[in-house]
C-alpha cells in the first residue's frame, strides 16, 4: 500500500515523530481515509518508532479513531439523555430506512457509516448528529431526509 | 413568572472592552495583584471541581521548575452541557486574554486549547481569531502562544491528567494523583488546566476587580455562572446568571410547569427531585454544577434517564480501575435485573452501596462520580426501578 | 540526602524517607496490605484499587500503592469501610473473571484466588457474573504462552512488564470502558507478533490469564512409553530456584534432590545443560578469538563485530524483529539446550548405542522461549526434532509433586554419565554476566597460557544487577600464535533485560560503543530470572538466587570450562576440534530477519 505509506510519512513529516504527533497524525488519516488500517498503523509505528500494540491501544481509546472500514460520510447519532428524549429513536429509524443499513454498519458503496455518540454538546437543539465534522441539529426526519439527499448528491 | 428573582448576569458575553485593552490593564498590574484580585473575587473553577482559580495560579507559580504550560480544557463532554462551545463561538479571544493573563502570572510562554473532537467545526474560525489574537500579542510585545489540540472523542480526556495523556499521545487514562497539575501536569511539567469559562471570568476580573464579580452570588459561590438548559423545557439554551438561587426558583423561571426532577450538574451530578426543590440551593453549598441543567417532566421515566447515564459512564470509563470499569457494568446489569424481576429490589441496597464503594475508590472524578446520580435517583425515584 | 516523614498507620508512629508510599511504610510495620497491580519491578498503576487505606481527614480512600506519605498522615488499614470496600473491588473483579479456578492451571497460584479466600467472599452474595456477555479469547497458538482473557483482571502488570523491562510492547492497553482489554496490535496471536516469549508478563500476571503453555502430560507419556528412551537435561539456573515451589527456601541450591527428583520420576538418564554450557564456551570463545583474528590480522571487512551471545532465544528473537541488520554479529553458537539436543541423538545415541529415532529428549529450563527455541526449523540438526519437549522449572516443579515425591527430604544424587558433568564456568550461565565470565576465563587461558588476572578467577565487574555493565580486560603476555593480542584492551558488554540490550544495542548502532563482546540475556538477572521460574519475582529473590549461583561456582572443583573432562573428551571422540566440521554441523547456526511491524 504505497498511498498509505505516503499518506503517513507526509503526515509525521508535518506533526513530528515524537509520541505527541501520534494523535494528530492518527486524526490525519481519519481526514483523508475515513479509518485507520492495520497497514497504517504499522505504518505510524515505524515512523514512530514505537510499538504497533501502542499505537493500536492509542487509536482504539478514541472513538472517532475508528478502526474498521468507514464511509465517506460517518454519521453519529448523539444518544445521550436529552436527544434520547426528543426523539432519537425516530432519527436513526430514519437513517436505517433512508440508507438501508443497521445501526454500526456502512452503506456497500462505502458512503455512508451510520453509528451512535454520546453527548454532541448540543442537548438544548437535540435530537443531533455530525456527518463528519458538521453538525445537525433539532432534526427530525424530514429534516434528515433533505440533508442525506444532500450528501448523497456530493 | 418571577424574572426578578433570577439574575442576569453579562460578564462573560460582553464586548464592550477590547481584548488588547483588557490585555493592557492586565500588564499594568503585577502578577501579585492579579492572583490577589483573582483571590478577592472567590473565583472557583467552572469545569466541576470548583477549585480557587487564585490558588492555582498561585501554586504553580511557586514552582522550582521553570518551564510551565498553561491549558484551557475545552473538553466540554458532560452530558447537558455545552455553555463551553457558545463561549468559544462568541468570545474566543477572551478565552485566550485568560489564558495569556494567566501565562503571565506563572511565566509560560505556551498554552493549549484541548477543544474536543465533536466541536471541530469550530476550528476554522477559532485558529482565525488565535491568528489575530496572536497578532495583537506582538503588538504588545507579549511573548506568548497558544496551539490548538484536538481531542478524538473520549468524555474522560476532560479529566485532567487524563487530557495530559491525551496530550503526549497516549491513552487518555487518569494518572494518580498526587502529584497534582501545578507541579506535574503536561510533560510533567507545572501547569494550570482551567475550564473555558474560568479563563474568561479571571480575564475580566483582571479587568474589573474583584468587586463587581464578588458582590454577585454567595459566600461559597461567588460571581455568576453559565448554565446549559436542555430537557423539557420551553427555554433550553445557555444563560448567564447569579449564582444562589435555589433549584426552585430556577424551576419557576424555566420549567414546563411539570417538572418532576432537575439534573443538577450533567451525568456526573446529582438529581433534584421535586420534593426538594425548595431546600436545594445551585452552587457550591448545595448541588455544583458545571453548568449542565436538565429538566425531566412527569413524563420522564427516571429509570430510563438513569440507565442512560449509567450506559455513557460504562463506555466513557477510561476502564483501568476496578470499581468504576466493573462498577459500572454492574450498576447496569443491577438496575436491569431489578427492574425486570430477576432480582428483588433489596438488591438495589446492595447497588447503593456498591456506587459508595466506586465514590470512595475510584482513581479519578469518573468513578468517584458516578453514585452521585445513581444514588440520587435512586433514592428519589425508587418506586420507578422497580418491577 | 531525602529528609524523613512521619507518619502513623494503624496507631503506630513510623518514619520514612520522603517519597516512600503508604503501603512501604505499612510493610515496614509488618501491616500486610493486599495488593493486584503493584510489583516491586514495574513503575506504580494504582488501578486495581484493592490496596486502598483509609487517610483520616480524606473523602476518599487512597491507593496506598500509589500514595506517597506526607507529614503527619494517619492512615488506618483495617477498618469496616477499608474492609467493605476491597471486598467490593474483589468481588468486582471475580464477577468478570472466569472463576473455573479448580479446572485452571495456576489453581494455587493465583492472587485473585487468595484474596477471595482471605476474603471469604461466597457465591450467593457477588455481583451478577458478566462473564457469559463478554466475548473472550484464548490465544493459543504459541508454542510457548497461552493468554486466557477471561481469566484476566487488567492490572496491566504484563503490559508494564512487556514496555519497561523489555522495550517490546507486544502486549498493550487497548479499547475504554467496559471493552478494554489487553491486546497484542490488532488482537492478533502472541505467535503473529514481536513477541519475544521470555516469560517476563507469565512471571507478573497474578491470575492464569498468562500462562506457560505446559507440555507436561507428553512428558509423562513419554516416560510412561516403553520403547523410547527418554533424556532431561537440566539448566543452570533450574537448581537455584525449584526449591522455591517445593517449600524450600529462596536461594538454596537443590541440585542433587533435583536430579535425585528426576530419577524417580523415570527418566532414563539425567544429564546437564552444564555440559553444552562448557562446550558453547569453548566453540564461542574460539568463535570471539577466531573473528578477532580474521578482523585485526587478516583485515577482512566482512567480520562482524561486536560479537554477541546467542544463548537467550528471547533476545534472538527480539533482535531478529529489532536488530536485523545485526544478525551477522550473533555469535553462530546454538544455545546450551539446542547443542545438548543436537548431541543427545547423534553422540549420545552412538556412545550409549541407542537408536536416536526412540530418544525423547526433554529439557528444564528456567524459560517459557526456550519452548519457542525447540520449535525452531532450524533446531533438526541431528535429523530429528533436537529437544522434543521443554519443560520450565515451575512445571518440572508440578510434576515432582504430582509424583508425590517429598522434594525437601529427597537425598542427593550425581548427573548420569555422558554429558553429565560441567564446571563452575557453566553454572553461572544462570546469571547475568555468567557467559561472559566464562568465556573469559577460558579465552584469557588460551591467549596467554594463564588464568585471568582476577582474585580467585571472580570477574566481579561482570557480576552484579546494573542493567548494563562494562568490563574491559588488558591482554599481555600472549603465546605466540595470538600475539597480535598483546596489549590489546578487550572491551565488553553485559546486559539483562531486553530494555537495556536495546540500550547497547542503539549505542552500537549510533557508532557510540567500541565493543569487541557483548553478552546479552533477555531477562532480568539473566536465566535465574527467566520466564519460566518460580513465581514470585524480584529483586531481592533474584540477587538470593545469583549468589546462590556464584556459590555453587566458588565450590566445583573445576572453575573452568576447557578443564571439564567430558568436553576433553567429546572432542577428542567425536568433535575433533573447536568450531570443525562436525560442530558447524551440530552446533551451529544461523538466525533469519523478521518483521518488526
Ligand atoms: C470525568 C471528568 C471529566 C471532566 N471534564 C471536564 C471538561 O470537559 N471540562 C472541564 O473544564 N473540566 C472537566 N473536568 C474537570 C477537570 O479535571 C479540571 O478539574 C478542570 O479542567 C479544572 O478547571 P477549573 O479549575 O477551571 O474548573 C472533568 C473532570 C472529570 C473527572
Ligand atoms: S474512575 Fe473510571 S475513568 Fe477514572 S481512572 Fe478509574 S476507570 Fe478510569
Ligand atoms: S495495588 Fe494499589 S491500586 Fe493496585
Amino acid at each position: 500500500m504505497p498511498e498509505i505509506k505516503d499518506l503517513v510519512k507526509g503526515l509525521a513529516d508535518t506533526h513530528g515523530r515524537t509520541r505527541e504527533s501520534l494523535i494528530p497524525i492518527l486524526q490525519g488519516v481519519i481526514t483523508h481515509e475515513n479509518y485507520i488500517s492495520d497497514e497504517a498503523m504499522t505504518e505510524i509505528a515505524r515512523e514512530l518508532d514505537i510499538s504497533a500494540a501502542q499505537v493500536y491501544g492509542t487509536a482504539t481509546f478514541y472513538s472517532f479513531l475508528d478502526t474498521q472500514p468507514r464511509g465517506k460520510y460517518v454519521i453519529r447519532v448523539c444518544k445521550t439523555i436529552t436527544c434520547a428524549m426528543k426523539g432519537k429513536n425516530l432519527i436513526i429509524q430514519e437513517l436505517e430506512d433512508l440508507l438501508k443499513v443497521k445501526l454500526g454498519e456502512t452503506t456497500p458503496n462505502r458512503k455512508f457509516s451510520l453509528l451512535e455518540t454520546n453527548c454532541l454538546g448540543w442537548c438544548h437543539k437535540g435530537p443531533a448528529m455530525l456527518i463528519n465534522d458538521e453538525a445537525y441539529t433539532e432534526l427530525t426526519p424530514e429534516k434528515v431526509r433533505e440533508i442525506i439527499n444532500e450528501y448523497i448528491k456530493k | 413568572m418571577s424574572y426578578t428573582q433570577l439574575k442576569r448576569v453579562d460578564l462573560i458575553f460582553d464586548t464592550e472592552a477590547t481584548t488588547k485593552d483588557i490585555l493592557q490593564t492586565a500588564w499594568s498590574k503585577t502578577n501579585e495583584q492579579i492572583v490577589n484580585e483573582l483571590l478577592e473575587s472567590g473565583l472557583k473553577g467552572r469545569g466541576g471541581a470548583g477549585f480557587p482559580t487564585a490558588m492555582k495560579w498561585k501554586f504553580t507559580s511557586e514552582q522550582a521548575e521553570k518551564e510551565r504550560y498553561v491549558i484551557c480544557n475545552a473538553d466540554e463532554g458532560e452530558p447537558g452541557t455545552f455553555k463551553d462551545r457558545e463561549i468559544l463561538f462568541k468570545v474566543p479571544q477572551k478565552v485566550f486574554g485568560g489564558m495569556a493573563v494567566c501565562a503571565k502570572v506563572i511565566g509560560a510562554t505556551q498554552g493549549f486549547v484541548y477543544l474536543r473532537g465533536e466541536y471541530r467545526f469550530l476550528l476554522k474560525e477559532l485558529q482565525k481569531q488565535l491568528d489575530d489574537f496572536h497578532a495583537i500579542l506582538k503588538a504588545l510585545s507579549i511573548n506568548f502562544n497558544i496551539t490548538i489540540i484536538m481531542g478524538s472523542g473520549a468524555y474522560i480526556c476532560g479529566e485532567e491528567s487524563a487530557l495530559f495523556e491525551s496530550m503526549e499521545g497516549k491513552r487518555g487514562e487518569p494518572r494518580n494523583k498526587p502529584p497534582y497539575p501545578t507541579i506535574a501536569g503536561f510533560r510533567s511539567k507545572p501547569t494550570v488546566i482551567n475550564n473555558v469559562e474560568t479563563l474568561v471570568y479571571a480575564f475580566m476580573i483582571t479587568k474589573h476587580g474583584a468587586k463587581k464579580f464578588k458582590d454577585l452570588g454567595t459566600a461559597d459561590s461567588r460571581g455568576s455562572k453559565v448554565f446549559s438548559i436542555s430537557g423539557d423545557t420551553p427555554k433550553a439554551g445557555i444563560y448567564e446568571l447569579e449564582l444562589g438561587m435555589t433549584v426552585d426558583q430556577f424551576v419557576e423561571e424555566f420549567g414546563d410547569g411539570d417538572t418532576k426532577a432537575v439534573q443538577v450538574g450533567g451525568a456526573s451530578g446529582f438529581c433534584v427531585p421535586r420534593k426538594k426543590f425548595k431546600d436545594t440551593i445551585i452552587g457550591f453549598e448545595g448541588v455544583p454544577t458545571g453548568g449542565s441543567m436538565m429538566l425531566f417532566n412527569s413524563s420522564r421515566s427516571m429509570y430510563n434517564v438513569l440507565h442512560n447515564y449509567l450506559e455513557f459512564f460504562e463506555e466513557e470509563s477510561c476502564g483501568q480501575c476496578t470499581p468504576c470499569r466493573v462498577g459500572c457494568q454492574q450498576l447496569i446489569k443491577g438496575i436491569e435485573a431489578v427492574k425486570k424481576g430477576e432480582k428483588h429490589a433489596v438488591y438495589l441496597d446492595q447497588l447503593m452501596k456498591l456506587s459508595q464503594t466506586m465514590k470512595i475508590t475510584a482513581k479519578c472524578g469518573l468513578g468517584q462520580s458516578v453514585a452521585n446520580s445513581f444514588s440520587s435517583i435512586v433514592d428519589n425515584f425508587k418506586e420507578e426501578m422497580i418491577y | 540526602m531525602a529528609k524523613n516523614i512521619n507518619i502513623k498507620i494503624d496507631g503506630i508512629t513510623v518514619s520514612v524517607p520522603e517519597g516512600t508510599t503508604i503501603l512501604e511504610a505499612a510493610r515496614q510495620l509488618n501491616i500486610q496490605i493486599p495488593t493486584l497491580c503493584y510489583h516491586e519491578d514495574l513503575c506504580i498503576a494504582g488501578n486495581c484499587r484493592v490496596c486502598v487505606v483509609e487517610l483520616k481527614g480524606a473523602r476518599t480512600l487512597p491507593a496506598s500503592c500509589a500514595m506517597p506519605v506526607s507529614e503527619g498522615m494517619d492512615v488506618l488499614t483495617n477498618t469496616l469501610k477499608v474492609r467493605t470496600a476491597r471486598k467490593h473491588i474483589i468481588e468486582l473483579l471475580l464477577s468478570e473473571h472466569n472463576a473455573q479456578c479448580t479446572t485452571c492451571y495456576k489453581n494455587g497460584k493465583c492472587e485473585l484466588q487468595d484474596l477471595a479466600s482471605e476474603y471469604k467472599i461466597s457465591n450467593g452474595e457477588t455481583f451478577i457474573d458478566l462473564v457469559p456477555s463478554k466475548n473472550y479469547q484464548i490465544d493459543s497458538y504459541s508454542p510457548s504462552i497461552i493468554k486466557d482473557d477471561s481469566k484476566c483482571i487488567r492490572c496491566q502488570r504484563c503490559v508494564r512488564t512487556c514496555e519497561e523491562l523489555q522495550h517490546v510492547s507486544a502486549l498493550g492497553v487497548a479499547y475504554k470502558g467496559d471493552k478494554m482489554k489487553i491486546s497484542t496490535f490488532f488482537e492478533n496471536p502472541m505467535f503473529e507478533v514481536v513477541c519475544t516469549n521470555c516469560g517476563q508478563c507469565v512471571n507478573r500476571c497474578p491470575t492464569g490469564a498468562l500462562i506457560e503453555r505446559n507440555y507436561i502430560d507428553q512428558v509423562w507419556d513419554a516416560i510412561y512409553d516403553e520403547n523410547t528412551h527418554v533424556v532431561v537435561q537440566t539448566a543452570p539456573a533450574v537448581r537455584v530456584a525449584l526449591g522455591e515451589d517445593l517449600g524450600i527456601e529462596t536461594g538454596e541450591i537443590v541440585t542433587g534432590k533435583m536430579v535425585t527428583a528426576l530419577k524417580r520420576l523415570g527418566f532414563n538418564s539425567v544429564l546437564d545443560t552444564d555440559f553444552t554450557a562448557d562446550l558453547t564456551i569453548i566453540e564461542e570463545g574460539n568463535e570471539l578469538l577466531t573473528r578477532l583474528k580474521r578482523a585485526l590480522v587478516d583485515k577482512d571487512p566482512s567480520v562482524r563485530l561486536p560479537m554477541a551471545t546467542s544463548c537467550s532465544p528471547g533476545w534472538i528473537k527480539f533482535i531478529e524483529h529489532t536488530y536485523p541488520e545485526y544478525l551477522d554479529n550473533l555469535s553462530t553458537c546454538k544455545s546450551p539446550q539446542q547443542m545438548f539436543g543436537a548431541l543427545a541423538k547423534t553422540y549420545y545415541a552412538q556412545k550409549r548405542k541407542i537408536d536416536p529415532a526412540k530418544i525423547i529428549s526433554v529439557s528444564i529450563m528456567p524459560c517459557t522461549a526456550k519452548k519457542f527455541e525447540a520449535d525452531r526449523p532450524e533446531m533438526r540438526s541431528s535429523g530429528y526434532k533436537d529437544v522434543d519437549f521443554v519443560l520450565t522449572t515451575r512445571e518440572l516443579a508440578v510434576m515432582i509433586k504430582q509424583a508425590g515425591l517429598d522434594f525437601g527430604k529427597l537425598p542427593e544424587s550425581d548427573f548420569d554419565s555422558i554429558m553429565g558433568q560441567s564446571t563452575g564456568a557453566a553454572v553461572i550461565f544462570g546469571a547475568t554476566g555468567g557467559v561472559m565470565e566464562a568465556a573469559l576465563r577460558t579465552a584469557y587461558e588460551v591467549v596467554t597460557g594463564r588464568e585471568v588476572p582476577f582474585d580467585d578467577l571472580n570477574i566481579t565487574p561482570v557480576r552484579g544487577m546494573d542493567g548494563v555493565r562494562e568490563a574491559a580486560v588488558t591482554i599481555s603476555g600472549t603465546k605466540p600464535e595470538w600475539s597480535f593480542l598483546e596489549g590489546a584492551t578487550l572491551k565488553t558488554v553485559v546486559a539483562h533485560g531486553l530494555v537495556n540490550a536495546k540500550k547497547v544495542m542503539d549505542s552500537v548502532r549510533d557508532g557510540k560503543a567500541d565493543y569487541h563482546f557483548i553478552e546479552i540475556m533477555a531477562c532480568p538477572g539473566g536465566c535465574l530470572g527467566g520466564g519460566g521460574q518460580p513465581v514470585p519475582t524480584n529483586k531481592e529473590i533474584r540477587e538470593k538466587r545469583a549468589k546462590a549461583i556464584y556459590q555453587e561456582d566458588a565450590g566445583k572443583p573445576i572453575r573452568k570450562s576447557h578443564e571439564n573432562p567430558e568436553i576433553i573428551g567429546i572432542y577428542a571422540e567425536f568433535l575433533k576440534e573447536p568450531l570443525g566440521h562436525k560442530s558447524h554441523e551440530l552446533l551451529h547456526t544461523h538466525y533469519k530477519a523478521r518483521q518488526r511491524y
